[in-house]
Parts: C-alpha cells; sequence; structure tokens
C-alpha cells in the first residue's frame, strides 16, 4: 500500500493527463465514426443490395486483430508523412466503430414497424420528416447500444495506440512491460477499465434523457 | 366525392389485386369495401392517397386526378386510419392527434383549440390525455385517437382500413355508433374497408362487394340484401341475410308501415324498447322471451303500443317481397 501511495504521489499527474489523451483519441474518433456511421446505417436501410455489402466489409473490418490494422496503417499512412502518431490510431479507431454504429443504426431503422413507417407516409410526411419524427427515435434506444459498444471496444483497442505513437494509457501497460514495472501495468489496467466505465455510464444517461418517454419501458 | 374511373393495379410479381373498377364515392357518404380476404380492399384504398401506385385507369379526387397532385399535399389533405391505429409511439396524445395541422405549420393556438375539440368530439378529457403516451391507452382509446388524428385538419376525405377490426366486439359497436355520430356532423366522403358484413350494413350508404379484385355490386346495403346481383352475393351474405337486413330498420320503419299492436294493461312482465331501435336488435329481443309484451316508447317515454314476432315477420315480408327498403340509419 505504502509503495501504491509513493507510486501515485510521483505518476498521477501523468497517468491522468494519459488518460485525458486515451478519451480524447477516442472520443474524436467516435464523433467522425459517428457522422459517417450513422447517416451511412440510414442511407443502407433505402439500399438492400449495398446494405449487405457494407455490412459485410465492415464485419470483416472488426475480424481484422488491433495491432496488424495498426501496422497496416503505418506504411499507407507514411506516405503522407503520418504513418506513426495519432493520425493513424484515429483512423484505425474510426474503422473499427463502423461496424456496431452502422449494423445498429441500420437495424433499428429497419425493425421500426412497417405500420408506424405506413402512417408516417400515409399523413403526409416527407422522407426526412419520418426520419426525423418517427424513425430515429423510435430507433434511438438500439442506435445508443451501437454508440456505447463502439465506446467500450475503443477504449480497449485504443491501449494498443501506444505501439504507434499515439499515446493514450496504452503507454503505461507497455513501458510497464518493457520495464518489468507491475505498478505501471497495474495503473494503466485500471485506468482503462475505468474510462471504459464511466463513459458507458454516460452515455446511458444521455441515451435515457433522450430516449422518448412514451417508448422507454 | 372519389370517383374511381377503370381503374386497375398490378402488382409487380404479377397479382392483379384491383380490376378495372368503376365507382363513385359521393360527397358526405360512407362506401364501404367489403369482401373476403385477398380481394383487394386494402389495395383499392391505399391507390387513393398514393401509397400504391396505380397501374391503369384513374383516380379523381373533387374533380382533379389524383396523379396530378402534388403527393404529399393529397395525404395531408386526406385522413388516413388503419387498424393497428399507427399512432406514433415517441409522441404525446396531443403531438400524434395535431401531426397534420403541426406538418401544415398551423400556429399553437390553433392546434391547442383544435385538439380540444376533437378530444370532446371522442368524449376525452383533453387535459388529462394532452401529455400522456399511446402505450398508456387501452385499444378503444388508441383507435378513437386514431379517428380524432384523421380528422385533426378537416379533410374532406377519409379513408379508413378495417379501423375497428382489432376491437372485441363490444367496444367495436360502442365506436361505430360513435363514429356514425361524429359523421352526421362532420359529413365527410369516407372509403372505408370492412371484412365485416354487419359492419358494412351498419356502416354503409353504399357497399362494393368485391371478389379478385372484381366488383361483384354496388349498391346500398338494403338492395343489396334484398336484391343480390349473383351468386356470389348470395353466398357472401349467407342464409341469414333476411336477419342481417332487419338491422338497416327501425321500429319506426315498422310503425309507419303496418302499425304497432295495442298494448294490454294487464300484463305485468314487460319491457320498452326506443322506437329508435333497430329491428334485428328487437326481434332478438322477442326471441329471448326476455318479457311477455315489448311496449314501444318515443323519446319521451310515452308508450306507443307493442311490437311481436308477428309483426317483425310480417314486415320482413313486405319489405322482401314488397318494395325496396325505405328508410336507412339516421
Ligand atoms: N405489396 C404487394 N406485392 C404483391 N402483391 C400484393 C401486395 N400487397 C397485396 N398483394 C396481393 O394483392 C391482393 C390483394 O391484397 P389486399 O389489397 O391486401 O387485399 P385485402 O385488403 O382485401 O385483404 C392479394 O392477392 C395480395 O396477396
Ligand atoms: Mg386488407
Amino acid at each position: 500500500m505504502q509503495e501504491w501511495i509513493r507510486f501515485l504521489d510521483v505518476n498521477a499527474p501523468r497517468i491522468l493527463q494519459l488518460t485525458i489523451e486515451h478519451a480524447m483519441l477516442v472520443g474524436l474518433a467516435i464523433i467522425v465514426a459517428l457522422i459517417i456511421g450513422v447517416p451511412l446505417g440510414i442511407y443502407l436501410t433505402t439500399n438492400e443490395y449495398l446494405a449487405g455489402t457494407v455490412l459485410q466489409v465492415a464485419s470483416i473490418t472488426l475480424t481484422i486483430p488491433s495491432i496488424a490494422l495498426f501496422g497496416v496503417m503505418i506504411p499507407v499512412f507514411s506516405m503522407i508523412n503520418q504513418g506513426i502518431g495519432f493520425v493513424p490510431a484515429f483512423v484505425a479507431l474510426v474503422l473499427y466503430s463502423q461496424l456496431p454504429i452502422i449494423r445498429n443504426t441500420y437495424t433499428a431503422i429497419k425493425n421500426v414497424s412497417p405500420e408506424m413507417r405506413d402512417a408516417a407516409v400515409g399523413v403526409g410526411m416527407k422522407t426526412y420528416q419520418r426520419l426525423l419524427r418517427v424513425e430515429i427515435p423510435n430507433a434511438l434506444p438500439v442506435i445508443m447500444a451501437g454508440i456505447r459498444t463502439a465506446v467500450v471496444l475503443n477504449i480497449g483497442i485504443g491501449v494498443i495506440a501506444a505501439y504507434i505513437g499515439a499515446g493514450g494509457l496504452g503507454v503505461l501497460i507497455t513501458q510497464g512491460i518493457s520495464r518489468g514495472d507491475n505498478y505501471l501495468i497495474i495503473s494503466g489496467s485500471l485506468a482503462v477499465a475505468f474510462l471504459a466505465m464511466i463513459a458507458d455510464g454516460i452515455l446511458l444517461l444521455i441515451q435515457k434523457r433522450y430516449t422518448p418517454k412514451g417508448i422507454a419501458n | 366525392m372519389i370517383t374511381f374511373d377503370h381503374t386497375t393495379k398490378t402488382y409487380e410479381g404479377g397479382v392483379t389485386a384491383v380490376n378495372n373498377v368503376d365507382f363513385t364515392v359521393e360527397e358526405g357518404s360512407i362506401v364501404v369495401l367489403l369482401g373476403p380476404s385477398g380481394c383487394g380492399k386494402t389495395t383499392l384504398l391505399r391507390m387513393v392517397n398514393r401509397l400504391e401506385s396505380i397501374t391503369d385507369g384513374r383516380i379523381i379526387i373533387d374533380g382533379q386526378n389524383s396523379m396530378e397532385l402534388n403527393q404529399i399535399e393529397l395525404r395531408r389533405k386526406i385522413g388516413y386510419v388503419i387498424q393497428s391505429n399507427g399512432l406514433f409511439p415517441n409522441m404525446t396524445i396531443e403531438e400524434n392527434v395535431m401531426i397534420v395541422p403541426d406538418l401544415l405549420g398551423w400556429s399553437k393556438k390553433e392546434k391547442r383549440d383544435r385538439f380540444h375539440t376533437l378530444m370532446e368530439l371522442i368524449g376525452l378529457n383533453p387535459k388529462e390525455y394532452r401529455k400522456r403516451y399511446p402505450h398508456e391507452l387501452s385499444g378503444g382509446q388508441q383507435q378513437r385517437i386514431g379517428v380524432v388524428r384523421a380528422l385533426a385538419a378537416d379533410p374532406p376525405v377519409m379513408l379508413m382500413d378495417e379501423p375497428f377490426g382489432a376491437l372485441d366486439p363490444i367496444i367495436r359497436e360502442k365506436i361505430q355508433e360513435e363514429f356514425l355520430q361524429i359523421q352526421r356532423e362532420v359529413k365527410k366522403t369516407i372509403l372505408f374497408v370492412s371484412h365485416d358484413i354487419d359492419e358494412a350494413i351498419k356502416m354503409a350508404d353504399k357497399i362494393v362487394l368485391l371478389r379478385g379484385g372484381e366488383i361483384m355490386q354496388f349498391d346500398t346495403p338494403s338492395e343489396m340484401l334484398a336484391h343480390p346481383k349473383n351468386d356470389f352475393v348470395v353466398q357472401f351474405f349467407g342464409k341469414d341475410r333476411a336477419i342481417r337486413s332487419l338491422s338497416l330498420h327501425t321500429v319506426k320503419d315498422l310503425q309507419d308501415n303496418i302499425g304497432l299492436v295495442d298494448f294490454d294493461e294487464t300484463i305485468h312482465d314487460t319491457k320498452t324498447i326506443n322506437i329508435n331501435q333497430d329491428l334485428r336488435n328487437t326481434l332478438s329481443m322477442l326471441m329471448n322471451q326476455e318479457a311477455d309484451q315489448v311496449i314501444v316508447t318515443d323519446n319521451n317515454d310515452h308508450k306507443l303500443g307493442a311490437v311481436t314476432i308477428d309483426l317483425v315477420q310480417k314486415y320482413l315480408h313486405f319489405e322482401i317481397k314488397g318494395k325496396p327498403a325505405a328508410s336507412q340509419k339516421g
């Protein structure tokens, strides 16, 4: 215990700073992933053929081991002198988040009952009105579940980003491994776990707050 | 007024769901599309607000070819009610009811006033229900809300696809009555789908009986029961069509045509029946032998005379064999 206190006394500011770095990396990746994934998921509900292909590709992306995907990013981004660091890690995380986000958005909108959609068209809603007033609100819990999955997934995978110099909590763990320093490894791992739990909790609150009352039961 | 002019619908797979259909729904009247499942009722209905395309022929709404109208505007001018009420679960009752006025850009005040008027029409307290959600309401209440939602922007035309089909019989009858009451006030031009013979007889000014997308007969309920045009119509209405036709007539019709019998003051086991009661219910009451004498009263509870099974039978004979049915429901 004494040693933990001494360790934290020295390292706490650094742990905090790396946690923030980690959260920033994941947060930015999720925002961009949402900007791509949600509209794409919605669009796919109108294009069955493309939907099959896109969901397939997104599934395959998720099966690539993260270390391999990060590895592939290096030569690709070297071409624009961004081979290591923030950019390749960010892009890899965006790719990993696509499947849960696209798939959940697509499924959620698809699962809106045909009668409800019919009623929306029947009362004279335009396509965007139908989406905004009926389909998205009723699909929101499932879309949010996808976003939460993506966030937790990315916080975990973000650890690997340290290997390509993108910083974050992975730095503590990789340093701990190379130096044989258990304190580093354990504190890094715990910080990752806490970050994931807190992020999920916040998103759950947001979800509860914005889920229409009529469908929250 | 809605006119179907050689209207045909063939689905992509090659099924002709509606075949060369011709009829008119007069201003302010209810036409019921009746027929077995799969005969094309829903398809025909949905072609009016262009939820289904028209393969051939035309549909003319208040003098305008439906295909020449903007489809969004067209739908906002047509009330649409479906069986599963189609309420939006994410919206409150007020938001649901006011959806079309909202899409049309009505002001807050206009919407609130209209909401109050409509809720009073169906006997639900506007203040109590405004902020509730559909899932908090009973099936009957949801269906009522579905109906007033269609009425919200006061559209001249309403399309109703088995609107009361999912309700249990007692509530269904009540809502049918209630709706006819409303219709007497609002006088919409209504196309109404049903597969229930009794409902069709009760609601319709005219019935379109369909089979395989084709019209078998287009007539008033009493004409269709009294003079079925072909074997399909005869079979469809069944052996008890005479009894069914009684629901189109009231004790008053019987009194006007053949008169009541005098009632007997000495009989104590009596029941009374209102003069506006329909003859089918009257006959049931008589056959169930609920009392030794059934006395007819007017709206002020004055006793007018008595009605007997013999009288009903005589009337039926007079109606079916004699001149065509005289009166329609109110
Ligand atoms: N979207 C569709 N695609 C192909 N065939 C359809 C479609 N909708 C209905 N049909 C067919 O058209 C016929 C009439 O259907 P419908 O209008 O729903 O009948 P009803 O409402 O009288 O039960 C049926 O044979 C049905 O199978
Ligand atoms: Mg149908």
